[in-house]
């Protein structure tokens, strides 16, 4: 659709009262802590279409709800945690995997997931992430990538495309971005997967995906920053970035992972891109420590699994 | 009246949506399907032009625009699945939320 087209508005109340109440709640709601809400994301932002996927991800994976919890870092994407109606955290910034690896270790009946940005899970908490996947951790990441710092005032990421503008990049990026799904991939994650804020459908189906893999699953998405990212490099509003992901994504499921980098020319490449079998942590303890000690050790299942 | 009387319904679905939680962006309207939404000429109170169904006879109820909605502004909803809903209201006591979409927190 053209943008102009969006402002015409011959309808109006006189033709359908679109204020008139809803015979049900929005299920979306049953999820999220609405005393909360309205959430402090900009208009046009894609946070709060990602956490809308997630809520009916949730709802549709048949899921204890008590079961599930959600760690959060610190950034725009690490207010997700505290809008969930779930046991969920709110650590400092880039140690959300740190805790959810004590979260998870200490309760491993536990579904865990982590919610945060680009700039918390790959700057300040790279180091995290990649011996986690490393170790083959079961748990869910999901990463925001917007490209910046949004929290803090849209400073350069290790997303930050080249020559774009931030506010410490003030004359052009010149530090190549890192290749998120490639670097996730390599230190050893077991489901690696990258969508975009136009990928409703797909995303609802790899976060389900993502939580029922057993072993640390990544999955990336692309979503606009309008307020840091979008206005300082000219880019248009939250829509038109969304637009941009439709018209220039090829699915590419099973892709090399070196291969989907983001540029400002090459199409967006989006998909499933890693599903393999590994061991994850705990299997693997158990297995050295059993072969190691045979009967004088008792496999460890956590506090909910067996004593 | 919580929805359309059937005598008004020109379409298979309708929208609702919470003037006061909408944010303006766009997304509901853009990435509708049937092309059925504009934006109001009107502002809500925090300054944002609303959505409209301007082309109610197109709606098809499916939900898309709330899948997109970053604020849970908006939903779609096929008439029968109202009609359906209003139905076991009426029938069965008020917490019981059917409909197929709508499984909550279980515990
Ligand atoms: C130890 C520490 N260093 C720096 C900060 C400041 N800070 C807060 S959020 C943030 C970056 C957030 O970026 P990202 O994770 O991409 O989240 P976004 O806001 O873009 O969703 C920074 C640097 C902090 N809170 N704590
Ligand atoms: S600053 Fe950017 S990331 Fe943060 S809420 Fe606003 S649009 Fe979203
Ligand atoms: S319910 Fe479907 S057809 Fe109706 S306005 Fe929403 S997206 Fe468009
Ligand atoms: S998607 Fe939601 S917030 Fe955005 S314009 Fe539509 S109803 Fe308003
Ligand atoms: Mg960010």
């Amino acid at each position: 659709m053209n943008p102009t087209e969006i402002m015409v508005s011959d309808a109006d109340e006189k033709d359908v009262d679109t204020s008139r109440v809803a015979p049900i709640e929005n299920p979306v709601l049953s999820m999220l802590r609405q005393d909360r809400l309205p959430h402090i994301w900009c208009p046009g932002c894609g946070i709060g279409t990602v956490v809308n996927c997630f809520s009916r991800a949730l709802m549709s994976s048949g899921h204890d709800m008590n079961n599930v919890a959600v760690v959060s870092g610190i950034g725009c994407t690490g207010r997700v945690a505290g809008y969930m109606n779930l046991d969920s955290f709110h650590t400092t910034h880039g140690r959300s995997i740190p805790f959810a690896t004590g979260l998870r270790l200490a309760n491993p009946g536990l579904k865990v997931v982590v919610f945060s940005g680009d700039g918390d899970l790959f700057a300040i908490g790279g180091n995290h992430f990649l011996h986690a996947a490393r170790r083959n951790l079961d748990m869910l990441i999901v990463c925001v990538n917007n490209f910046t710092y949004g929290m803090t005032g849209g400073q350069v990421a290790p997303t930050t495309p080249l020559k774009s503008t931030q506010s410490t990049m003030p004359f052009g990026n010149f530090e190549p971005p890192m290749n998120l799904p490639f670097v996730a991939d390599a230190a050893g994650a077991s489901y690696v997967a990258r969508w975009t804020v136009f990928h409703i459908r797909q995303l609802v189906r790899a976060m389900k995906e993502g939580m029922e893999h057993k072993g640390f699953s990544f999955i990336e998405i692309m979503s606009p920053c309008p307020t840091l990212y979008l206005r300082r490099n000219k880019l248009g509003d939250g829509v038109d970035q969304v637009r941009y992901f439709k018209e220039h994504s090829v699915l590419k499921n099973g892709a090399n992972t070196q291969d989907v980098a983001i540029t400002a020319t090459d199409p967006i490449v989006v998909g499933t891109f890693v599903e393999r079998e590994r061991p994850t942590w705990l299997d693997s303890r158990n297995a050295q420590l059993t072969a190691t000690l045979g009967d004088r050790f008792v496999p460890y299942g956590g506090q909910n699994v067996q004593k | 009246m919580v929805s359309d009387s059937p005598g008004k319904r020109v379409g298979k679905g309708t929208v609702f949506v919470k003037v006061e939680v909408c944010k303006g962006c766009a997304y509901c309207i853009e990435f509708c399907p049937a092309d059925c939404l504009r934006f109001s000429r009107n502002y809500n109170a925090k300054g944002y032009h609303y959505p409209v169904l301007a082309k109610p006879e197109l709606c098809v109820g499916c939900n898309t625009c709330g899948q997109y909605c970053p604020d849970f502004a908006i939903m779609g909803m096929r008439y029968k699945d109202i009609d359906a809903l209003e139905a076991t209201k009426s029938a069965v006591n008020d917490d019981d939320r059917s409909g197929a979409e709508a499984p909550g927190r279980k515990s």
